[in-house]
């Protein structure tokens, strides 16, 4: 016994030592030189297309940034990390990525779950943190230096509803389910929550997991209950199959979805079982402004692959950060989180984004109807209080920031 | 000296030692020294994963029974405590500081948090272990599995604790607690080893069915060995739980048990520094890796998988096989003359070890 | 009625491809006592395999018989070379170490090969071309059955009954059931014991690629990680059935199979959320080895000492 304790104290001690650092002493702090933004997601596990898919955007938004002289005179590199899909590693390079490197804002994550755990460390280091797609509402609530560019869920899934009960007309709807994503949980908590005032009724709630191959079982008890819409807020990877079974079923009602769905292989999945069903999304891959064009050309240009609507979100949160960063003149974590709070009428790909007092984006909604692998206007529906007026953005077609992910 | 004061001193001095570091570890550092948060973090998951390591390898290692579900028995207590802790320790604090003070109410709570976090994932192994138990290693394995996931899916399901999202838990793990429970972890499984009991655990690990026939209750020894490694485990998570300070069950995941098994496997199933040493290379790794150029970090996780079929392949008895850490290994490599059993398993293998038929040449 | 029925072809249809994969476990622990973990993964393999010779060889224009034929064939070939590389470099040279050695070696080979293909191909999942015209037949009623559904009764039950007359029908099949019976006996016979095990692996891994194939037809969603979940209930089905028995892991397949769409689909009615669909698997697995290790149609062997 003598010897193992021994050789452990040997083992630690060498540890701590290795580890050690002067305390107390003043923090050095970059103002000039190249900022660095630290970005964190999911690169290497489950939901890795994900974690691509916005750090693409990142990239992308913060290459532009660079070529078109940089933010203050100083360029932008990209730090990102890995954090498995799994919270404990995000709070982990989180921490690395304010400790070690020193980065001066965060971008990510995707997965609600996984921001919450990290956001607590960037409060606590005063670094501001911006998530892309976290829907979440507790999100932000963890403290004032965390925002987001998306919708949170008990927007969006109001919207849908608002959408089924007001334009379709539908009195019963039926919901199927992603039941581990929080995504979707939290959009089908407030769907039914809106579509039961509007006075619908929600006939059948089914749920499914990623990973199923067969969701006929589900699908055939919603059939019996015969709803009119069938509301759908899950990820494309398993709706396009959905929509294809329900389509084998028989059933007729249309799919209702969120911006989950936005992705090419979508379509690719589905195919034609998806035509006639409609969308919650912030923006379309098919709108005709100049703008999101550029966009989708420069993506596809860069990526060869369309963007979805991860990436959009991810190219939007590093303007927005880039924006508050040329707005706060510094990039000091006082002044940056002021300067990022105060953002308002920002012209992203993702519609117009203003950030709330509880740092949420304030955005409104499209309705996309899915036809012949194309997405078509239907209406815009906006939060409360705000109406066609105070809009900047270019106006009819296709605009409405989504709060994508989960 | 006698004994027991032996014991005591050593205690004390253990408990000096780990305020010490506690007090180095924090924010203000000692004596002006310090480790940064960074690296503060991987030694306190180190510290955990040392607690998880040799709790399991009490039941895999010493006794041979293999079980992949050791991420369950950690959320189970995890969850269990952080209920509490959530939900009624605030009250409870403020009553019982009234009392004996803030700070003791403070530490007296989470101890009891740990406690009751152990006794359920004790509980809970108590369950799994007593219909399983009596499997043979394959099957043994798949059903801890599924027990593991089982307890997953059950959790996501409750939404008091956080369901799909997540659960905030209050923050109470610092070094102190974590290094007293690795110590009180490695002393246990030492004393247990070096008795009476373990005598037994091993001989069930080299052949249960002689164990058996030489009259020592198999089942018994199992299920006590598999409680108590469980509750080790269930108190891994309470602390685990309250130092991330966030809890969901994306971090349960098989993938954890797997990490807790290689952990056991690169230092050697029958070891106990073996299992430490394995649990600090285990958890130092994917942070170094990080360091790869840009692209090849993604390929760590198929680093680790082959690292591991290497070790299989090479050296299966893990880095210290059944000895403990001294100097002694690094004399002779680990080779037995025929047929390397390493730690062994009952299960007659189908290829009958007869040297003269050997065509596989090795060994 | 008719949701019942419905209910009974969709469980017969995903019990089917469990029977596929369940008969490669099935061998190979019937010869090896060895559950081979990585077998789910060769599905997936078999899967992409596809993909890729559909994408590459030009069907994914448009459905094509003669295309589907193609793909299927030769993703049983590419997954029987890859089942046989694994036993050769994997499982081979430790097929003498202790049982946990095995084990351990194949989790590891499970998780390479997932993560290598993530790493390569992304996680995102893909879209298998679609070789069948689909389309649904009307039986009565709401119930319908699918053409890809029939496809895959068709050529599971080709390739079941294609494996049973390989095992009894021909020598290489008897030396099959000959080393399953006893290794050491056999290859006292002169029976190369390699040769067989490795046709034994190449066998198993080509059906479970044809499951691999035919799922994709009916659901095209393929990803690295489709093989997990599916590969560990395809295990349950042939523990249920009797590992090591043939005809147990189709019976197990099938059962599993339904057991999983009856609980999908009414489990509601008696407070069962569907997200229990997998635990579902467990519970039976659980189950059967605590009241019938043997499996229903195994036999129990007796351990000598």
């Amino acid at each position: 016994m003598k010897r193992i304790a021994i050789s452990l104290l040997l083992v630690t001690s060498l540890l701590l030592a290795i580890a050690c650092e002067r305390k107390g002493g003043p923090g050095t702090s970059n103002s000039t030189g190249t900022i660095v933004v630290g970005y964190y997601g999911d690169l290497s596990g489950r939901t890795s297309n994900f974690g691509q898919s916005t750090k693409e955007g990142v990239l992308m938004a913060a290459d532009e940034i660079n070529k078109a002289g940089g933010l203050n005179g100083r360029q932008v590199q990209i730090l990102s990390e890995d954090d498995e899909g799994r919270p404990e590693k995000a709070a982990t390079v989180v921490t690395k990525l304010i400790d070690q490197d020193k980065v001066v804002a965060l971008l990510g994550e995707v997965a609600s779950g996984n921001t919450l755990a990290a956001a607590p460390k960037a409060q606590g280091a005063k670094v501001p943190m911006i998530s892309p797609s976290s829907t979440n509402p507790a999100v932000t609530q963890v403290g004032d230096y965390i925002f987001r560019v998306c919708f949170i869920d008990p927007f969006q899934g109001e919207v849908m509803a608002k959408f089924a009960a007001n334009t379709l007309k539908a009195k019963k709807a039926a919901i199927m389910l992603d039941f581990n994503s929080p995504y979707s949980r939290g959009l089908t908590e407030f769907f039914e929550a809106a579509f039961t005032k509007l006075g619908g009724q929600i006939v059948n709630k089914q749920s499914y997991t990623q990973g199923d191959r067969d969701y006929k079982g589900q699908l055939t008890a919603i059939r019996s209950a015969s709803p009119d819409v069938i509301y759908v807020p899950g990820y494309y990877g398993e709706v396009g199959v959905i929509a294809k079974q329900a389509q084998q079923l028989g059933i007729k009602a249309p799919l209702l979805g969120g911006d989950g769905w936005d992705a090419t292989q979508l379509w690719e999945l589905g195919g034609d079982a998806l035509n006639g069903d409609f969308i919650s999304n912030h923006y379309s891959v098919d709108d005709p402004s100049p703008a999101i064009q550029k966009f989708v050309a420069d993506y596809q240009g860069r990526y060869s692959k369309r963007p979805d609507a991860l990436a959009a979100l991810g190219y939007d949160a590093m303007k927005v950060l880039a924006e508050g960063i040329k707005k706060a003149g510094s990039t000091d974590g006082q002044k940056l989180r002021d300067a990022i709070a105060q953002t308002k009428d920002f012209s992203g790909v993702t519609g117009t984004i203003s950030l709330d007092a509880q740092r949420n984006a304030v955005k409104p909604a499209v309705v996309l109807k899915l036809q012949d692998k194309k997405y078509i206007y239907q209406e815009t529906i906006y939060p409360e209080g705000m109406g066609p007026q105070t809009k900047a953005a270019p106006a009819a077609t296709t605009e409405a920031p989504s709060k994508a992910g989960n | 000296m006698p004994i027991l004061v032996k014991r005591l001193l050593a205690a004390f001095v253990i408990i000096l030692l780990l305020i010490a570091i506690n007090q180095y570890m924090s924010d203000e550092g000692l004596f002006g020294f310090g480790v940064p948060p960074y690296y503060g973090r991987v030694i306190m998951l180190a510290g955990i994963n040392v607690i998880l390591a040799v709790s399991l390898n009490l039941i895999t290692g010493f006794t041979g029974q293999f079980s992949i579900g050791h991420a369950g028995f950690m959320a189970v207590g995890a969850y269990t405590s952080a209920y509490l802790t959530v939900y009624h320790a605030q009250t409870w604090e403020h009553t019982l500081a009234g009392v004996i003070g803030v700070t003791a109410a403070h530490a007296l709570i989470f101890l009891f948090a740990i406690l009751v976090g152990g006794i359920t994932a004790a509980l809970a192994g108590l369950l799994v272990g007593i219909p399983s138990l009596r499997l043979r290693g394959d099957f043994l394995a798949i059903v801890t599995l599924g027990f593991a996931e089982i307890i997953r899916i059950v959790i996501l399901n409750i939404d008091k604790v956080g369901g799909a999202t997540g659960f905030t838990v209050p923050g109470y793990t610092n070094f102190l607690w974590v290094g007293l429970f690795a110590v009180l972890t490695i002393v246990i499984v030492y004393n247990i080893v070096h008795s009476d009991m373990g005598r037994a655990l091993v001989s069930i690990r080299e052949d249960e069915l002689a164990a058996e026939a030489m009259g020592i209750n198999t089942t018994r020894y199992k299920v006590l060995s598999f409680v108590i490694s469980s509750a080790l485990a269930g108190m891994a998570g309470v602390l685990f739980g309250h130092y991330t300070q966030f809890l969901s069950t994306n971090d349960f995941q098989f993938i954890r048990s797997f990490e807790i098994i290689i952990m056991i496997v690169l230092g050697g199933m029958g070891s106990l520094t073996g299992a430490v040493l394995g649990a600090i290379v285990i958890t130092i790794m994917p942070e170094l890796l990080r360091r790869l150029p840009g692209d090849l970090s993604q390929y760590r996780l198929v680093v680790y998988s082959a690292l591991l079929i290497l070790i299989m392949l090479t050296r299966p008895q893990g880095l210290l096989g059944t000895r403990e850490f001294g100097l002694s290994w690094l004399k002779r490599p680990q080779r037995r003359p025929e047929g390397d059993k390493p730690v062994g398993e009952k299960g007659v293998p189908i290829a009958e070890h007869t040297s003269s038929t050997s065509s596989e040449g090795r060994k | 009625m008719d949701t019942f029925v419905q209910q009974l072809i969709n469980g017969l249809t995903i019990g089917a491809i469990y029977a596929l994969i369940a008969l490669g476990y099935t061998m190979v622990y019937g010869i090896l006592r060895l559950i081979n973990f990585a077998h789910g993964d060769i599905y997936m393999v078999g899967a992409f395999a596809g993909f890729f010779l559909a994408t590459q060889l030009g069907f994914a224009a448009g459905p094509s018989l003669v295309g589907l034929v193609i793909v299927l064939i030769g993703a049983m070939v590419i997954a029987a070379l890859v089942g046989m590389a694994i036993e050769r470099f994997a499982y081979r040279p430790i097929r003498k170490y202790a049982r946990m050695t095995t084990l351990i070696t194949a989790i590891g080979v499970s998780l390479l090969i997932e993560n290598s293909f993530v790493a390569k191909l992304g996680a995102a999942p893909r879209a298998f071309p679609q070789l069948l015209q689909e389309q649904s037949y009307t039986l009565f009623g709401n119930a319908a059955i699918s053409k890809s559904q029939i496809l895959i009764f068709a050529v599971s039950i080709f390739l079941m009954l294609l494996l049973q007359w390989i095992i009894f029908k021909t020598k290489v099949g008897t030396a099959m059931r000959a080393v399953s019976f006893n290794l050491n006996s056999a290859k006292l016979m002169g029976i190369n014991t390699d040769m067989i095990i490795s046709v034994t692996f190449a066998l198993g891994s080509a059906l479970a690629a044809a499951g691999g194939v035919l799922t994709a037809q009916y659901n095209p969603q393929i990803d690295p990680l489709m093989g997990i979940i599916t590969g560990l209930k395809a295990f349950v089905a042939a523990v249920l059935g009797g590992i090591g028995n043939i005809p147990g892991a189709v019976l197990g397949g099938l059962l599993i199979g339904l057991a999983e769409t009856f609980v999908v689909g009414y489990g509601q009615n008696v407070g069962v959320p569907t997200t229990f669909r997998d635990a579902v698997a467990f519970a039976i697995l659980i189950l059967v080895l605590l009241f019938r290790p043997s499996g229903l149609l195994g036999s129990t062997v007796q351990e000598k000492v």
